[in-house]
């Protein structure tokens, strides 16, 4: 028995490593393309997405791996050694959290900022009108958990106003905030400027002028492993670029 | 599942014949080895998470005011589901398994639907029936019953998914049981129902004792359809997999112990489960 689980652990290990350095060699080597990988944070989908095809318009040639998630998982999986070249935090927190562990080449350039807005279903049951109506009683207010940006956003936005939310639920992403209001179970969510302008019709977005007391940053960075760093550094140029603002003001993002 | 109907007459004499112990075991060596690298494949993720536990901080994480509340939310509800469970499942699986009439294959499949069904899609689902714009959500808000961001509405997510585990369970151990002893009963006089309470029921006790252990410890690990249906709120809808969702984003180590605690108590709820049938001489192992 022990011989037997000794040669198929052997086994196992081999097939890993195997699997593992197919996985990092192949997209760089199979057609002599030059292939840029792109961990950004999910807010970022829409915007990345667009600049990812004009920079492979203007770099004949190049391909561009998207890898989108929250922001903490992209910082665990990339201290966790994942093939990256390019991080695009929602916050200034995960970035730091990385460069303290000096896993970023160089620093940080932040090249965007959210706010948050309050969305509601587009025939607004509980009438919203500020961030004040928020606090009514019975109304059914959907925010992010203290433990998310957008939700540690929410809760400055509260203290600055001296406003108490009694939310109904405190979910662990934007998009779960906004899945419930246009589904129609809240009569309003948090989130993000951009969110509610990606959402189009199916919700109407509130802005308020407490947002501006908690305004998220996006940093940009090379990751320090990265074996593509010239690539990278271009993509991060179009980013913060013309091309790259345009995209990301189109979608209701600030420049910082 | 079709040869189970083909194979009910023969159950008693196929039976007999594996009771008897002959000390052979057939099983090819090969198959050891195949086994120890399936074993292997479930224990390493478990043993790479124990070993990241941060044993100093562990009392601490898992005994912090929000720990505590989702794993006693997640035992209530669990508790709350599992008997919601028998009492609709039980009847599911008679009639499954006894009856016959039209449309029954078809209305397995569906029963049976959620054990493959992604549980954010269930999610989805109950959200458009029971959900303030629901099917039956907008006539229940009007008599006055919300079921949005509700403690009831984690107990719907978690039965919808856990229904078939005790259905399927229940429904093998009957037809391995057979129709022997309830004709028996019949012909001496007994109604139905006396049959179903004297006969069927004890008869299949350890099938539906494993079947709703089964669906207490997928109750407890529910996820998706509670965060997609419910919400998440502490001490109203965030059960335990929640709260490690959460924990995950600030507090690495949090998650870890909170998910080694969930891990102990489905080992306990599942090792329970595979213990009894075989206590007991009557039939009903997992079909």
């Amino acid at each position: 028995m022990s011989i037997n689980r000794v040669r198929v652990s052997a086994l196992l290990a081999a097939g890993t490593l195997a699997a593992g350095l197919s996985g990092c060699t192949a997209p760089n080597n199979a057609s002599g393309t030059r292939t840029v990988t792109v961990f950004a944070a999910a807010s970022l989908k829409a915007t990345f997405t667009r600049i990812a095809s004009e920079f492979k318009a203007a770099n004949p040639g190049t391909r561009v791996t998207l890898n989108f998630a929250g922001s903490s998982d992209l910082a665990t999986q990339i201290s966790q050694g994942a093939p990256a070249d390019v991080f695009a935090s929602a916050d200034a927190k995960n970035m730091a959290q990385l460069s303290d562990a000096e896993l970023i080449d160089g620093t940080a350039s932040n090249f965007a900022t959210n706010v948050l807005e309050i969305a509601v279903p587009q025939a607004n049951p509980a009438s919203i009108s500020s961030f004040a109506d928020l606090a009514k009683p019975g109304v059914k207010v959907v925010v992010c958990a203290p433990q998310v940006p957008c939700g540690s956003a929410t809760e400055t936005v509260e203290k600055a106003t001296g406003t108490t939310l009694k939310p109904v639920s405190e979910e662990s992403s934007v998009t779960d905030v906004l899945g419930k209001v246009t589904s129609g179970e809240a009569d309003a969510g948090l989130v993000y400027v951009t969110d509610v302008r990606n959402a189009g019709d199916k919700v109407k977005g509130i802005t308020f002028s407490e947002s501006d007391q908690a305004v998220n940053t996006y940093p940009i960075a090379t990751v320090g492993s990265s074996k593509n760093k010239e690539l990278a550094r271009a993509f991060i140029a179009m980013v913060t670029g013309s091309e790259g603002k345009k995209v990301l003001s189109d979608a209701g993002f600030g420049t910082p | 599942m079709t040869p189970v109907s083909a194979r009910r007459s023969k159950a008693w004499t196929v039976r007999k014949v594996n009771r008897r112990d002959t000390g052979y075991t057939g099983v090819p060596p090969w198959v050891f080895a195949l086994a120890a690298a399936g074993a292997l494949f479930v224990l390493l993720p478990l043993a790479a998470m124990v070993a990241k536990v941060n044993w100093g901080q562990f009392i601490p994480l898992i005994t912090s005011e929000a720990s505590l509340t989702a794993l006693g939310l997640s035992l209530r509800t669990s508790a709350t589901s599992t008997v919601l469970c028998i009492v609709l499942g039980v009847p599911l699986a008679l009639v499954l398994a006894r009856a016959s009439f039209p449309g029954q294959r078809l209305l397995r499949a569906f029963v049976l639907l959620p054990l493959v069904l992604p549980p954010v899609v269930g999610g989805i689902a109950l959200l458009y029936t029971f959900g303030r714009q629901g099917l039956l959500g907008r006539s229940l808000e009007l008599a006055g019953i919300q079921i949005a961001f509700s403690t009831t509405a984690v107990v719907l997510a978690q039965t919808f998914v856990a229904l078939p585990f005790l259905v399927v369970s229940l429904e093998g151990a009957l037809r391995t049981a057979g129709t022997k002893y309830e004709a028996v009963a019949a012909t001496l006089g007994a109604r139905p129902t006396t049959v179903l309470r004297r006969v069927s029921i004890p008869l299949v006790l350890p099938g539906l004792a494993s079947g709703a252990v089964l669906s207490f410890a997928r109750c407890l690990g529910e996820f998706g359809a509670t965060l997609t249906f419910a919400g998440s709120l502490q001490g109203v809808t965030r059960t335990l997999p929640l709260e490690i969702y959460l924990q995950r984003e600030t507090d690495a180590d949090a998650a870890v112990a909170l998910s080694l605690v969930l891990v102990a108590v489905a080992v306990a709820v599942v090792g329970l489960s595979y213990r009894r049938p075989r206590a007991q001489p009557a039939e009903a192992g997992p079909a």
